[in-house]
């Protein structure tokens, strides 16, 4: 009798209502400092009743399988986020997304198998399996690439093919094509598959072209993507979680993407379209041929120059979250404020691989929160600011941005370190940033080098203001 | 019942764009990481497709891979964004109160 009522569908609906409004409530709560921890932990309770719900449908069997993915999910999931290092935490959620995103292809998959290649399934029910399987093989593949990007497996520089363009558009005829096959009755398997290997080439040929500076905006669209296919999927299967979580994620996503793209002043399409400089031409060397020199200087230099600072600005960028500097940058920031230095942070929107990525390392350091300056706030300060200390920074601070009409991030707000009265640039080498262009800013008259590993520079840096 | 879910989608997708407008900078990439986990949802097709029609050894293979990877997305997605989180947490209360307020004079 109990257990006819918990297997009652009506029962199991109601238990989504709530694991959906615990999303919605989790998702409110994840947009505020207070409240976003707690945000989280409701959102993952709304999860563990909309699955705990699943398992009491009628009828389920294949309860050994069932256990066994979920053991080697957790198996592989719960190791992988714990150990995660807070630096390659943009990775990471791009891994998670694409896990997802070839979870919903595989169902489709496994959809059109078991109903013998979608025959006598309602025409609706096909195409969003379709739509869910392109989406999701697309989401799968392109995550993979940003991950090996941002693990550095694969240049972080735009990958351009020939015809790029017109690759993908013919790789999306293909599955589109290949789609309304199977939609108007053909029930060849290989017909499938070929939409799903149109679909992961697809995927790679999207990533691939697209600069590690547009990474975030693209990590973002691909969790959207992953959000939408799992509505998708929803339909296909009647089932209200996974239509409403996933298009909460699929509009939430969007916005987000939409925010990451303006703060760099870019436009999704053009992004999609092609990396920076999509034509291939990225200028090497500034490409007018001058020689120019950039001066380098030592740690000692560095110190002195900073103890007798009235203002310091420090711009941290991806190179400190590598060099995992932002202890000893803390330790820095101490030293100066002994001495009566008064010390801020400018945050670009993008520093790092991932807007907000900056934020959670100085937090995890402990630099209190008032002396983080986002990019309105940073901007007006370094007109007075004595030394800005670029730790590992580059695009994010190239004024070609803002002078260069052919640059190729012409336009894009930066941070104007060039105002500030010297810079000094910790980096490891001359070497252009992950967008892989030259940054005029290392060979301005008030500009210093300083190269070595973040962390050890600065490290040295704190030592010789010791022997001060 | 399409026109039902059609309407819960567009329902669904609304509430998406409201719940979101409004973010601080700092939080963007534990957001990102916390709907990317919501999304993880999949699972429940996983199994729901094994549990009630999952037959024949590719097709179980196929859905027992789709299970692992929507469990990866799920618990690895949740337990990173709270790590995440954590980072802005372990402050004593009074950078805690500093913190929830500065966001909202920005914005």
């Amino acid at each position: 009798m109990f257990a006819s009522f918990l297997q009652d569908p009506d029962f199991i609906r109601v238990c989504y209502i709530v694991a959906f409004a615990l999303f919605i409530i989790g998702l409110g709560g994840l947009t505020g400092p207070r409240t976003a921890v707690r945000g989280n932990r409701i959102a993952a309770v709304g999860m563990a009743i909309a699955i705990g719900a699943t398992l009491l449908t009628e009828g389920m069997g294949n309860w050994g399988l069932i256990i066994l993915g979920i053991v080697i999910g957790t198996v592989i999931g719960v190791p992988a986020a714990r150990n995660v290092r807070m630096t390659a935490m943009p990775q990471m959620v791009a891994l998670f997304n694409g896990v997802g995103g070839g979870a919903i292809a595989l169902i489709s998959w496994a959809e059109f198998r078991s109903s013998d290649g979608f025959d006598h399934v309602a025409t609706y029910v096909v195409i969003a399996s379709l739509f869910a399987a392109i989406v999701g093989s697309v989401s799968f593949w392109g995550s993979n690439i940003a991950f090996a990007k941002l693990q550095e497996l694969i240049s972080g520089r735009p990958i351009v093919l020939p015809f790029q363009q017109a690759i993908n558009l013919a790789l999306l005829a293909v599955a589109v094509g290949f789609s309304i096959a199977i939609a108007s009755g053909t029930t060849s398997e290989w017909v499938f598959i070929g939409i799903l290997v149109a679909a992961a080439l697809l995927g790679n040929f999207v990533v691939l072209p697209i600069g590690g500076a547009d990474m975030p905006v693209v990590i973002s669209m691909l969790n959207a993507f992953t959000g939408l296919s799992a509505a998708a999927a929803g339909i296909a299967l009647d089932n209200t979680a996974l239509i409403v979580a996933g298009m909460i994620v699929g509009a939430s996503g969007s916005i987000l993407t939409n925010l990451m793209a303006q703060a760099m002043n870019r436009s999704i399409p053009s992004i999609v379209a092609g990396g920076f400089g999509g034509s291939g031409a990225l200028p090497a060397g500034g490409g007018d041929g001058e020689q120019r020199t950039a001066r380098s200087t030592s740690a000692a230099d560095a110190a002195v120059q900073m103890a007798y600072a009235s203002s310091v600005m420090i711009v941290p960028g991806y190179g400190m979250a590598v060099a995992q500097a932002q202890h000893a940058v803390r330790e820095l920031t101490l030293e100066l404020e002994k001495r009566g230095v008064e010390v801020n942070f400018a945050i670009h929107p993008v520093a790092g691989r991932m807007p907000g990525h900056m934020n959670v390392l100085l937090a995890e350091a402990d630099v209190p929160y008032e002396q983080l300056k986002e990019m309105e706030q940073a901007n007006p300060l370094f007109p007075r600011t004595d030394v800005s200390l670029i730790i590992g920074a580059n695009d994010v601070t190239n004024p070609a941005a803002n002078d260069d009409p052919g640059s190729p991030i012409y336009g894009m707000p930066i941070l104007e370190v060039d105002k500030s009265r010297s810079v000094i640039v910790l980096k490891r080498s001359m070497s252009s940033g992950f967008a892989g262009i030259d940054n005029p800013l290392f060979y301005a008259e008030n500009t210093a080098m300083l190269f070595g590993d973040a962390k050890a520079s600065v490290q040295e840096i704190v030592a010789e203001l010791n022997e001060l | 019942m399409l026109v039902t879910n059609l309407a819960i989608l567009v329902l669904a997708g609304f509430v998406g764009f409201y719940v979101i407008s409004k973010v601080p900078n700092t939080l963007h990439t534990p957001l990102m990481s916390g709907t990317n986990a919501i999304h993880g949802i999949v699972i429940v097709g996983g199994l729901l497709v094994l549990g009630l029609s999952g037959d024949g050894f590719l097709n179980k293979l196929i859905l027992v891979i789709a299970i692992a990877f929507g469990t990866i997305n799920v618990v690895g997605g949740f337990l990173v964004t709270d790590r995440m989180l954590e980072m802005f947490k372990t402050k004593d209360p009074k950078k805690a109160a500093a913190q929830a307020e500065e966001p909202e004079g920005s914005a």
